[in-house]
């Protein structure tokens, strides 16, 4: 089970310089995301979802509230909860296969193990004959799957995504997008996403929680029910499109 | 054998309509030499033709140069001042390397960065050359006081550019780390100090430039060995081809020494572009 749980959290940062009041970012956010469940997080810039994954991972801890993994607060980062980023954040010193095995290392796994895990992932994202390669040598695409490969290889219970195909052409977003959902059906996790695309998060996720303008809170909590791939031009997905949307403009229109 | 002189012909066959387009490039490489060669000419004939005798001492042409190395290497004397040299460069540069560790604490840790902040910014502005009265006077003249003077010059440059590599870390590469069960001392060793490599090694290029130049000045007055005391030692009788052998030995190999570091850098990080420039 990886029930991953926040009750009544909030993060409020000191002000930029002394003197200045401190900035709430976050305030009650209370949900909670089911085992293996995939769920994304929209909002429009500033809204405290990047400090929510934060805290998820543990970069950050809340000044209020809790974030638990069943049941038992985050604490300090680990393989656990791995996290994607939007810019890869892969070593750049390190080989594919070396990026991907560095977690495998940090779990003390014996050498013929850890090569086993490898290979298998290399092939889950489809990165064979690019082992050696380092990531300079690589397309940004090519390098997020070295990066959901590295993330996956510890065996974490979530995996938190923050903006992972953001920093990607259209074309390549949306082909990553797809082979998100294959390697998502292929190893099932628990899935925290990022983004302010309404289109990615229809897309990838079973849920999504639309958050609200700075102190950000949980503003709507909607069930994706639809059968994976989805096509964009689906009136389904247009129609949540449309509510999506919506919800968000009213967040912007909403004076601050 | 045989499968060298066959590839070497199909080569060659290949080759042949390209052959005239080779001794072109080959001769417009040697381009980048002409004002080089020119001044030379212009030195020797200046020399020769246009100084008097007494003058042309203090500028020996590059012939009576070329003659001067001769002697200096069948002699053996060029070879024995470049070894001390050179190994007080080295026993120096394994004391300065120290400021890695130090300058990877100093970015890694705000508390360590605090206290010797304070004392570096004091000591970095002080020349290495500055110290030499007091080195002097401490050490005596030899090897050690030298070895002084060359390490203050390469430690800062090697402190700073480690702290700066540190410092310039992205710090999604710290955050991946732990995020994949790395504990602070892995990410140290495994993330801070790789991360940081190409800012280090531009620090000991540097450092081992300042150390280069240091070297020479301290061993002008506080040696009795030496490519900086081969020169001042010939001033004193007047061989001045002997005292441009010494220049121009000094420069080449600090170019030299600069070269082999890039090389290192380059096969050692295959993936930085720093060195690549």
């Amino acid at each position: 089970m990886s029930v991953l749980t926040a009750v009544n959290a909030g993060k409020t940062f000191p002000g930029h310089s002394a003197g200045d009041p401190p900035v709430c970012a976050l305030k009650g956010v209370s949900f909670s995301v089911a085992d293996k469940e995939f769920c994304a997080i929209v909002g429009h810039s500033g809204c405290g979802k990047t400090t929510l994954l934060s805290m998820m991972a543990g970069f950050e801890q809340p000044s209020e509230g809790e974030i638990l993994l069943d049941d038992r607060p985050v604490g300090k980062p680990g393989w656990e909860r791995t996290m994607i980023f939007q810019d890869y954040a892969l070593f750049p010193w390190q080989t594919v296969e070396d990026n991907i095995s560095f977690g495998l290392e940090m779990k003390n796994i014996k050498t013929a193990d850890r090569r086993r895990i490898v290979r298998e992932y290399v092939a889950l994202v489809g990165l064979g004959g690019f082992e050696r390669r380092y990531p300079h040598q690589l397309s940004g695409g090519m390098r997020q799957r070295v990066s959901i490969a590295r993330a996956l290889a510890v065996d974490p219970q979530v995996l938190l995504m923050d903006e992972p195909f953001a920093a990607l052409d259209a074309q390549n977003r949306s082909l990553m997008q797809k082979e998100m959902v294959r390697i998502w059906e292929r190893a099932r996790k628990t899935c925290i996403l990022v983004t302010h695309s309404i289109e990615e998060a229809i897309t990838l996720s079973d849920r999504i929680l639309v958050m609200t303008r700075r102190p950000g809170t949980i503003k709507a909590d909607i069930r994706v029910d639809l059968p994976r791939p989805r096509p964009e031009d689906s009136s389904d997905v247009i129609a949540l499109r449309r509510r999506i949307r919506g919800l968000i403009e009213e967040e912007l229109e909403r004076p601050g | 054998m045989n499968d060298a002189v066959g590839a070497h012909e199909a080569g060659a066959g290949t080759r042949a309509p390209g052959k005239p387009a080779r001794v072109l490039a080959r001769l417009q490489r040697l381009r980048t030499f002409g004002l080089l060669a020119a001044v030379l000419c212009l030195w020797q004939y200046v020399s020769t033709q246009v100084l008097d005798a007494s003058t042309a001492t203090l500028l020996p042409p590059p012939s009576a140069v070329v003659r001067g190395a001769w002697e200096l290497i069948e002699t053996g004397d060029l070879f024995r001042h470049l070894r001390d040299s050179l190994k007080r460069e080295l026993v120096a540069f394994s004391w300065a390397i120290l400021a890695v560790p130090l300058g990877l604490a100093m970015g890694w840790w705000k508390a360590v960065n605090e206290q010797v902040d304070v004392l570096v910014e004091v000591l970095r502005p002080i020349p290495p050359l500055a110290w030499i009265p007091l080195s002097i006077l401490w050490f005596g003249i030899g090897d050690t006081q030298n070895q002084f003077i060359i390490f203050l010059g390469m430690f800062f440059p090697i402190l700073l550019n480690t702290i700066a590599g540190v410092k310039n870390i992205e710090p999604n590469l710290i955050h991946a780390a732990q995020c994949l069960g790395a504990d602070q001392r892995r990410i140290l060793w495994r993330v801070v100090l790789r991360a940081a490599m190409p800012s280090i090694i531009t620090g000991i290029r540097v450092g081992l430039g300042v150390g280069w130049m240091a070297l020479v000045a301290a061993e002008l007055v506080g040696a009795n060995s030496g490519l900086g005391f081969l020169i001042n030692d010939a001033r004193t009788v007047l061989r001045t081809d002997y005292v441009i052998v010494g220049m121009i030995t000094i420069g080449i190999v600090g170019l030299l020494i600069d070269r082999c570091i890039r090389v290192v850098g380059r096969l050692t990080m295959p993936w930085s572009r720093v060195l690549s420039a």
